[in-house]
């Protein structure tokens, strides 16, 4: 991965110092994730499915088993020592989040269920309040499902128009397009920070900088981003940014949107209930400000707090030692699976994240997939819930290795042992 | 190599997948209907050419998929023809049963043709590969809904926006 992003280097004021040149300790790490001691199929498990989901350090799942054993109970409401401890431990793991993304304040990090509703949340709250008939979103051309479909219900509903920035067999995004798709119509453009079926890295910078010259607003998706590098909402600029726990290493069931105090608190409640109202009669109903406003519920205590343990395990590593790692592993699997004839690697963006997507010629991917897990190699096969992008290269599926920071250059040596054994038995 | 993955992926099975049969659009098929598996991104059309008293006088697909799937709907058209429709839904009933069931029942096919039935038989293997079982039936599904008079299924339903 090269990155000239500038803003992107910038780490976070209160991040853990790490310098890029400290010893990665990758058999240390490994150690902390028990299911990569599992063998499967006799094998030991090569886990290359990270960009679906990545496996959970040791630390995470002390962490969530201690609010289980030790202090559980519900947030915000008990008077009782369980209450209290777990709501500290809750909000602390909000602090967490908020110090990982450099956020302005702990009160512009919503937990939601991941980042599909973090993204249906601002398209049906700021997008039902903000835009009419007329109105344009801007997604690109390599958007997860997740950032599609919300928007077309929007449109649905309001009339709106959504534009779509083309990308180059590369699989870059094209600037120029985009700055011709911006008018003072443009009133929000989502955007994936890096492409899940591709590993594209949208170049945020000028798709932020532009948006704004419009006067437009922009929704960054990081799923695939915040794994990978150091993001820093000040520095980027950016409206609203959303990612889920489980990409991260942290829980399913939890997600975040980061969003501008002052937007999140200009919006309706996206949902409604307990926990989010400053008070009800039967007459009126006064809704909290961000973040509980968005909170209704009981909220998912215990993965709140894996996924502060996530952010802190990750923070201990330090996010510019996984990228240095990371971009280790791209190169020697880039360049090892270029060398099998008949393979064709999908997505040769000029800056990548660790995400290969490629096809084989002769062999079908969910074959591939087949094959290489009797093997123990765990890739993904199918359209990665990117369906526009595989119409865009005219192929059904991809195989996809998307690598992780436990991974190692022995495993991508297994994983071309067991693409060139398929190759052999489909000749 | 594993065992279960040669039982499955079979010689006879892998020629299917590369080089399909009756991999055509027949101009006199009397019934259609499209097939997709959106997981996957495996798609179909089965073409079944009946005539009055159900009789298949012909079956053909055209489509993109995995070897598995190609070669169910490969040779699928190959045991079809000549079959009446009630027995191809029959054998696709049988069919399923052994890609789900370790201990299916035989009797459901007792009086099918005994050649169509071992041919489906090679292609059970897919039982030890769960996931997979939508590959091996989905030709069989498209051309049950073709027979029905539907024009498309899925094995996800859709609704579009």
């Amino acid at each position: 991965m090269t990155r000239d992003s500038s803003a992107l280097e910038i780490a976070p004021e209160n991040a853990p110092v790490a310098t890029a040149t400290a010893t990665y300790d990758l058999e240390k790490i490994r150690a902390d994730f028990p299911i990569l001691a599992q063998l499967v199929y006799g094998k030991p498990l090569v886990y290359l499915d990270n960009g679906a989901s990545a496996q959970k350090p040791r630390q995470v799942i002390d962490a969530m088993s201690e609010a289980y054993e030790i202090y559980y109970s519900n947030v915000h409401r008990g008077v009782h020592w369980t209450s209290q401890h777990s709501t500290e431990v809750f909000e602390a793991g909000r602090g967490k989040v908020a110090a990982f993304l450099n956020a302005f304040s702990e009160n512009e990090i919503i937990f939601t269920r991941g980042a599909t509703e973090a993204i249906n949340l601002i398209a049906a709250s700021w997008g039902r309040k903000n835009l009419e008939a007329g109105d344009e979103v801007i997604i690109s051309h390599m958007e997860h499902h997740s950032n599609i479909v919300p928007w077309q219900i929007v449109r649905q509903e309001k009339g709106i128009e959504l534009k779509v920035v083309p990308i180059d067999d590369d699989g870059n995004f094209l600037m120029a397009e985009y700055e011709k798709m911006l008018s003072p119509r443009t009133k929000m453009v989502a955007v994936t920070h890096v492409s899940n079926a591709l590993g594209t890295i949208v170049p945020v910078d000028d798709v932020i900088r532009l948006a704004h010259e419009q006067g437009a607003l922009v929704l960054l998706d990081g799923c695939q981003a915040v794994p990978h590098m150091a993001v820093d909402v000040q520095a980027l600029d950016v409206d609203f940014y959303v990612f889920s726990g489980h990409k991260l290493y942290g829980p399913t069931g939890i997600g975040v949107l980061w969003g501008r105090e002052d937007l999140l608190n200009a919006m309706p409640p996206y949902q409604s209930g307990g926990d989010m109202i400053a008070s009800v009669t039967f007459e009126k109903t006064t809704f909290k400000k961000a973040p509980h406003r968005f909170e209704a519920g009981t909220p998912a205590i215990t993965e709140a707090i894996g996924l502060g343990a996530a952010v802190d395990y990750v923070g201990a590593i330090g996010l510019d030692n996984i990228s240095a790692h990371e971009e280790g592993i791209l190169q020697y699997a880039t360049e090892r699976l270029s060398k099998v004839e008949g393979l064709r690697i999908i997505g040769t963006a000029l800056e990548k994240a660790s995400i290969i997507s490629f096809n084989m010629e002769g062999v079908h991917p969910h074959d591939l997939g087949t094959f290489v897990d009797r093997q123990g190699v765990a890739v993904r096969v199918g359209h990665h819930c990117a369906q526009p992008v595989m119409e865009r290269y005219d192929v059904a599926a991809t195989a996809r290795a998307s690598f992780g920071l436990y991974n190692t250059r022995e495993e991508i040596d297994v994983l071309i042992d067991a693409i060139n054994s398929t190759k052999e038995f489909f000749g | 190599m594993f065992d279960d993955l040669r039982d499955l992926y079979q010689e006879v099975i892998l020629d299917h997948g590369k080089s399909p049969r009756n991999f055509r659009r027949p101009n006199d098929a009397t019934c259609l209907a499209h097939g997709n598996n959106p997981v996957c991104g495996d798609m179909l059309v089965v073409y079944i050419t009946l005539d009055d008293d159900g009789l298949i006088l012909d079956a053909a697909f055209q489509g993109q998929g995995c070897a598995i799937s190609m070669a169910s709907a490969s040779m699928m058209t190959e045991i079809l023809k000549g079959k009446t429709s009630e027995e191809a839904r029959r054998l696709f009933g049988g069919f399923h049963d052994m890609c789900i069931n370790e201990d299916f029942d035989p009797a459901g096919l007792a009086d099918c043709d005994e050649d169509a039935v071992d041919r489906l038989r090679m292609l059970s293997g897919v039982r030890e590969f769960p996931i997979r079982v939508k590959c091996a039936t989905l030709a069989w599904h498209t051309m049950q809904a073709a027979v029905n008079g539907e024009k498309e299924i899925s094995t996800e339903l859709d609704t579009p926006l």
